[in-house]
């Protein structure tokens, strides 16, 4: 090995894997380091991988990828303690670069590294990288035990715990209520009992995602996507709720499982694995500049995650993020040139792409959304209602929609109902 | 299922001459409270004369207990050494 590299990768995830892979190619002399025995080792997502952003940088992937299924179906259910509304779509044919596929992280994430590899970039796994190495103010290397490895730059990409940043002050430490704590089961079903139970056919899956009593009415919800004969179930819930709150995560997650909706669907299923993964949602407010002398940060730890409530956004970002890693570090290459002003294109590429339009686009989600418990309580209540009283039949005349919706109308409060409607609206 | 039911399904290596995270001797109530909510492995429990039980085996290495106070409650927070902890098979 030599002893100093162009660019040393922390983390072995969807953004140090993508930084690898495209530096390796533009012929930078690269090496990644994860702390997994093997990439995805350590890592945990809900499990939904939409494809626009690595189909630009690997054109067909999911041909040769280890995904599961392509999401063919969105399902999104409003709870209450025994009741449900869904809303339920199924995608026409998609366009090539809109697809999206349920995945499970300790498969595509060793075919991810592989692609890195095959480019050229050196990855080692089984490696914990335990301080950064810093001379004159900027990032030059990192320090394993005893030794020391020197880099020209230094990507962090250590996820969204992200120790190395935070023990160097290169950010600050993420305060609870920016931070979600996922959890999350991996349940075993048979193929052909999966595809029947979720109307599916050939490679499709199903997305599903649960607001309202999933989490007991607080902000955040549930998750179901479905592998190929696997599912993946769980919940997301927003840090300083739940530790602030009156039930424990893991009796919350049981709790959703038992009810009427979520019941059925996991009858005669097999626990596998459980895990548990942070999540940024603090949103672009709670972001710390992504670069300095010598580093820059990419992917989770960056913060680059996106909660909408309909949609959960990060590995796409992530490789986004990768996209722009890779962009300012061959220019800052050849320029020789890794002090902070010549790293801040970073933050020019990362303005310039999707990935921060979508996080503008969702900048006052965390504050409204997510801090009003009415969204998560309330409302899905007052949804049921209304539907109870339109279906149910009995030996009484039904009254007239019309009245129906205006009572419950009333009972929540027209102007906060109102106000509440452009609020989420607008966030969205 | 009991949480130590959905552990014993993962694969773990563990270093028993080194726990990964360490409580601090006098941590403050609150806090505890707030970790036994939050730890998705249920390794923080309040004993009834208020005193903390706490087992690093079964950690997901999440980090939000982590997250949720200082050293003043944690002494220690890393990451197991290379080779150790939780090894996710599916992710």
């Amino acid at each position: 090995m030599d002893d100093k590299f162009d660019v040393i990768i922390i983390g072995g995830g969807i953004a140090g894997c993508t930084s690898a892979l495209l530096l390796a190619r533009a012929g930078v002399n690269v090496l990644l380091l994860e702390r997994a025995e093997q990439a995805g080792g350590k890592n945990i997502s809900g499990g939904r991988l939409y494809s626009y952003s690595l189909e630009t940088i690997l054109p067909g992937f999911a041909q040769s990828a280890p995904v599961e299924r392509q999401i063919a179906q969105e399902k999104l259910s409003l709870l209450t303690h025994e009741s449900s509304v869904t809303m339920d779509y199924r995608h026409p044919e998609f366009a090539q670069d809109a697809t999206s596929y349920s995945v499970l992280r300790a498969r595509f994430d060793p075919w991810l590294m592989e692609q890195a590899q095959n480019a050229g970039a050196q990855c080692l796994t089984g490696v914990q990288v335990d301080a950064l190495i810093q001379e004159n103010g900027a990032v030059c290397g990192i320090q394993i035990g005893e030794d020391r490895l020197d880099a020209r730059v230094v990507v962090l990409a250590e996820g969204a715990n992200s120790l190395l940043a935070e023990q160097h002050q290169l950010v600050k430490k993420p305060q609870p209520h920016t931070m979600g704590i996922g959890v999350k089961e991996v349940l075993a079903l048979p193929q052909s009992r999966l595809e029947e139970r979720f109307s599916l056919e050939n490679n499709q899956g199903t997305a599903w995602l649960f607001a309202g009593e999933a989490i007991a009415g607080k902000a955040g919800g549930g998750f179901l996507y479905t592998n190929r004969d696997t599912l993946s179930l769980g919940l997301v819930c927003n840090l300083s709720v739940v530790s602030n709150g009156k039930n424990t995560l893991p009796q919350m997650l049981e709790n959703f499982k038992q009810h009427p909706l979520l019941r059925p669907l996991l009858k005669e299923t097999e626990l596998l694995e459980y895990g548990a993964h942070l999540i940024p949602e603090g949103g672009i407010n709670a972001l710390n500049p992504p670069f300095g002398a010598g580093y820059l940060i990419a992917g989770d730890a960056a913060g680059f995650c996106v909660n909408a409530g309909h949609t959960v956004r990060g590995m796409d970002l992530a490789v986004i993020s990768a996209q722009a890693v890779a962009n300012t570090l061959t220019v800052a290459l050849q320029k020789d040139d890794f002090s902070t002003t010549s790293l801040a294109t970073y933050q020019a590429h990362l303005e310039n792409s999707t990935l921060w339009a979508v996080l503008k686009q969702y900048r006052s989600l965390p504050d409204t959304l997510l801090q009003n418990p009415r969204y998560f309580a309330e409302y899905p209540q007052m949804t049921s209602d209304i539907l109870r009283e339109l279906f149910e039949i009995n030996r009484h005349p039904a009254p007239p929609l019309r009245s129906i919706l205006w009572k419950h109308a009333r009972r929540a409060g027209l102007i906060t109902l109102f106000k509440d409607l452009i609020r989420g609206a607008r966030s969205l | 299922m009991k949480t130590e039911v959905k552990l014993s399904k993962n694969h773990y290596v563990i270093d028993e001459n080194q726990p990964h995270i360490i409580p601090a001797d006098h941590p403050d109530r609150q806090i505890l409270r707030q970790l036994v909510n939050v730890c998705p492995a249920g390794l923080y429990q309040l004993n009834p004369d208020g005193s903390l039980s706490f087992d690093y085996h079964g950690c997901l290495e999440c980090g939000s207990c982590r997250l949720l106070c200082d050293e003043k409650t944690l002494a220690r927070w890393r990451y197991p050494a290379a080779g150790y902890g939780v090894t996710f098979r599916f992710g």
